[in-house]
């Protein structure tokens, strides 16, 4: 497909013309006007199923559910999405370019764009804002702990809290790393022109963005006091806020599955010649492995969501023990999805850290076929432990040790990814630039979210940290210490080639120093709370407490100082100053940054042919760049 | 950089030492203050259990910062300013995969099966369904004293079926006594945490969750519900006590005589209990 039609010459048109169109704008229009046709919808639903059905009129589920169902469904139509299904059943031929070559300024940015590249730039400053949205939820949870009582919040303001912080950063972070980045740097890594499905691509983005309001809009209705797990059946209880918990995470499943499929297939069939799987880059290899399981996982959360769904609309009984069904039901659906959830948000981690410390040592990555071994081995373990989230509700107890020993068993994927990292800092020649900066916190990090781990998996003894802080700590040591250092270390390394500028390296070292000791700092002390026997999720804890909690919020406010500094740093570099940078600030020798800075639409002008190892560090005259397959060669 | 020095010698020597110095260290310090502490024989069996992981984490992680720590203070590049370098070419080192795959095998088959050989010993004090396969030995000539925990939003009531099926408010039991806990639910999941003693078991409705409990002398424990059950999940706590067996005694009559009328009006004794369908309004 050769797309290389230079772009029309076009008159400037007015501002309120150009706002006018498939874009963001008419996109919200569409999007409430949507939301009331599916709320008058539900409304007569439900009106005459009352008799039948509900024992109460207060809530009504089905209209708050259709409406979010139909909002989405404008928003989409009011981005474009229907336009190519519509003028394919009209019979115009198929086509690609109609959004990427128009609008070379900002408004594409508002639209529906199937540019990788805008794709993920669109990811990185969506998904920035609801990290944001989460992390100030999160500085409001600490706001509440500082006493033993309640003060600030009350106790359902406390929980939806939990709830939103929770969903948010497991919901959107889960794209985190996948989105802005992968979507950017796989497709020249593997020397492919564009993604598999450039309009998925797309649609995964904004269904994602639609799903992050959907979640906020839980605050109209009440809330939701489940938290991110959202057991039932507890749920079924809850208010009308439960629906948008129900929408945003089924939504964020579609999304999630979607995006999975795409890079999935993009790496399986896109290489170019000569990208054989042993010289795969290792971030594509856990690019691989994680969307291996955002393809399988994630469709078994939005069925359980579904099933959720029904038991409060159509009133059945898929959780509810007392007319037939089983509350362990809904806790082992969602765990099958969720437990392969938190590796999706680990592994990318794992191959951020291994992608960038060959650049920063310079020297090839040590022990790469353990390093891919330890991602596949992750990728496959995550399905086989989800019942030790089970451990103490009275599953069946003979299966504990199965479940004890495979949770146990992914330390060791995991410690491959580790001693790869070792052997790659082994006589390198170490730069401690930010990036790196922040792999080493990973390191760091993770080293203790895994031995944590431990503790949590080994049944007697987890009797006590089940459900405490130290679970908290646990999972915020790998998500927050794994996931979010390697997100910014991958802000920091690619973020010169995605936007052209690069960040200031003394604001970042002031950004990694305080974000690292006040991590540290406030998830540290989380272990001695969990220990000393205080359950996650309390508005209220016993008075000896006091001074830990109140040192871990202090702390907390202290992260929250190290992201304004990160704010500070992307405004001032990215908006204001503008100073463009080298196309390879780094000396790197990873595909991605051979390109042209900014890179043209299509990436390389013609599929490359790649014949060097991917990590030419410390080799004599190692070629750098890919071959360009002669003219009249696919392309 | 071929400087002459034997830094991997070095590296397992310092990593050698700080583990002969640090692993005692951290086991006999931290040891004794592991949770949940020697309020009952389940207990104990935990603050072992935590002291052996704890005791084998600490080289582990020892020889992950030590090595780190080394590279960075040895291998950083002395002029960041000046020309880019790279570094040796090594990719890989078959006998340190080896043997790196031997040992951490080694240690998770270890790890599993020592605290699978713990938790079937006497169950730990965890939850293990309506069909435990792991009671503790004195369970099987000595039938236990039974405790039905009922958790609702938001309170733990305590049904004890071998005294008239009384129901208290508040939780005593007898010292060096086996108890068996039978915990249920009336609504939502729950989990009771009895802290001290070494309990979790979660609460479903319609589910008997079995977990024991081998009791020591006087103490004082805290309850508190260990899973989200909605608004005042917070405040769904108590105090415990385990007290002799003749204050038990008393205390159990009292309960019995104060609580009779009730316990005529309550529904028969039942492993579960299936309320009314769900009510709303979380």
């Amino acid at each position: 497909m050769t797309t290389t039609t230079a772009a029309l010459p076009r008159t400037p048109q007015p501002l309120w013309r150009r706002l006018i169109g498939f874009n963001l704008l008419a996109g919200i229009v569409l999007g409430v006007v949507g939301w009331f046709i599916g709320w008058v919808i539900g409304t007569h639903i439900h009106a005459s199923s009352l008799e039948y059905f509900s024992e109460e009129a207060g809530e009504n589920d089905i209209a708050v559910l259709l409406g979010y169902l139909f909002g989405v469904i404008g928003f989409l139509i009011g981005l474009g999405f229907a336009n190519y299904p519509i003028r394919r059943l009209l019979g115009h031929p198929p086509t690609l370019a109609e959004h990427e070559s128009e609008g070379e300024g900002v408004g594409r940015y508002f639209r529906l764009c199937t540019d990788h590249k805008v794709v993920s730039i669109q990811y990185l400053v969506g998904i920035g804002v609801f990290f944001l949205v989460g992390g100030i939820n999160a500085m409001l949870i600490r706001s509440e702990l500082l006493q033993p009582t309640v003060h600030v919040w009350g106790p359902n303001q406390y929980l939806t809290l939990v709830g939103m912080h929770g969903s948010m950063m497991m919901g959107m972070m889960t794209s985190g790393i996948l989105g802005p980045f992968a979507n950017w740097v796989v497709p020249p890594m593997i020397g492919a022109r564009r993604m598999a499905f450039p309009r998925i691509e797309a649609f995964t983005f904004w269904l994602l963005m639609a799903a992050g309001v959907i979640l906020v809009t839980t605050i109209f209705f009440g809330g939701f006091q489940t938290g991110w797990t959202g057991y039932q059946p507890l749920g079924a209880e809850g208010t009308a806020g439960y629906d948008a918990y129900i929408a945003f995470f089924a939504l964020v499943g579609i999304s999630m599955t979607l995006l999975g499929l795409n890079l999935l297939v993009t790496i399986i069939t896109m290489r170019a010649p000569g990208m054989t799987w042993s010289r795969l880059p290792i971030f594509c290899w856990a690019v691989l492995a994680t969307s291996a399981l955002m393809f399988l996982a994630p469709p078994m959360l939005v069925c359980t969501l579904t099933m959720a769904a029904l038991d409060r609309t159509a009133q059945t009984a898929f959780f509810i023990a007392s007319n037939g069904g089983s509350s362990y039901l809904f806790e082992n659906l969602f765990w099958v999805f969720g437990h392969p959830e938190v590796y999706i948000l680990a592994l990318p981690g794992f191959g951020i850290v291994l992608e960038l410390l060959p650049v920063f040592t310079r020297k090839p990555l040590w022990g790469y076929r353990l390093g891919v071994a330890g991602m596949l081995g992750v990728g496959l373990l995550s399905f086989f432990v989800w019942q030790h989230h089970l451990f103490m509700s009275g599953i069946d107890a003979d299966l504990r040790p199965f479940y004890m020993l495979s949770t146990e068993l992914i330390s060791l994927p995991t410690g491959f990814t580790f001693l790869c990292a070792m052997g790659t800092l082994w006589r390198g020649r170490i730069r401690l630039t930010v990036p790196m900066l922040f792999c080493l916190g990973w390191m760091f990090n993770f080293l203790w979210g895994g031995i944590s781990g431990v503790f949590l998996s080994d049944v007697p003894s987890d009797t006590t940290t089940h459900g405490s802080f130290f679970s908290m700590a646990h999972f915020h040591y790998t998500i927050m210490g794994g996931l979010v250092f390697t997100f910014f270390a991958a802000i920091y390394y690619w973020g010169p080639k995605m936007t052209g500028f690069k960040l200031s390296e003394r604001l970042g070292k002031i950004h990694f120093w305080t974000l690292f000791i006040a991590f540290n700092s406030t998830f540290g002390p989380l272990f001695a709370l969990g220990f000393m026997g205080m359950p996650r999720r309390v508005v209220t804890y016993p008075t000896n407490l006091q001074g830990l909690n109140d040192w871990v919020s202090a702390s907390a406010f202290v992260i929250g100082l190290s992201m304004l500094v990160f704010i500070y740093n992307v405004i001032s570099t990215q908006l204001f100053k503008r100073e463009p940078t080298e196309p390879n600030p780094w000396h790197s020798k990873s595909q991605e940054f051979q390109l042209a800075t900014p890179t043209p639409v299509y990436d390389f002008e013609r599929i490359p042919i790649f014949d060097p190892d991917p990590y030419p560090y410390g080799v004599e005259q190692a070629p750098v760049s890919p071959r360009v397959a002669p003219a009249g060669g696919t392309a | 950089m071929n400087d002459g020095v034997n830094h991997f010698r070095r590296v397992a020597l310092l990593w050698l030492i700080a583990t002969v110095i640090l692993t005692p260290i951290v086991v006999l310090v931290l040891a004794p203050g592991m949770p949940p502490g020697n309020g009952s024989v389940e207990a104990s069996g935990q603050v072992t259990d935590n002291t052996v992981l704890l005791g084998l984490s600490t080289p582990v992680a020892l020889a992950v910062i030590v090595f780190t720590g080394y590279c960075l203070a040895v291998f950083r590049e002395r002029e960041p300013a000046g020309p880019i370098v790279d570094g040796p070419a090594l990719r890989g080192h078959a006998t340190i995969q080896t043997w790196w795959l031997v040992v951490t095998t080694a240690m998770v088959l270890f790890l599993a099966a020592y605290g699978s050989v713990r938790l079937l010993a006497d169950g730990s004090g965890s939850g293990q369904g309506p069909n435990p396969i792991a009671a503790p030995a004195a369970a099987s000539t000595d039938p236990p004293l039974k405790v039905q925990v009922i958790a609702q939003q938001w309170m733990f009531t305590f049904r004890f079926p071998g005294y008239g099926n009384v129901e208290t408010n508040h939780l005593e039991l007898p010292a060096n006594t086996l108890v068996q806990f039978n915990v249920t639910s009336l609504d939502v999941i729950h989990s009771f945490w009895a802290y001290q003693l070494g309990v979790k078991a979660d609460a479903n409705p319609g589910i008997d969750n079995i977990a024991y409990v081998t009791t020591k002398g006087p103490l004082t424990f805290n309850i508190h519900c260990a899973e989200l059950c909605g608004v005042w999940h917070g405040y769904m706590f108590d105090t415990g006590h385990v007290v002799s067996k003749a204050a038990w005694n008393t205390w159990i009559q009292q309960q019995q005589q104060q609580f009779a009328p009730a316990t005529k009006s309550l529904d028969p004794y039942s492993r579960a209990y299936f309320p009314e369908p769900t009510r709303r309004g979380g």
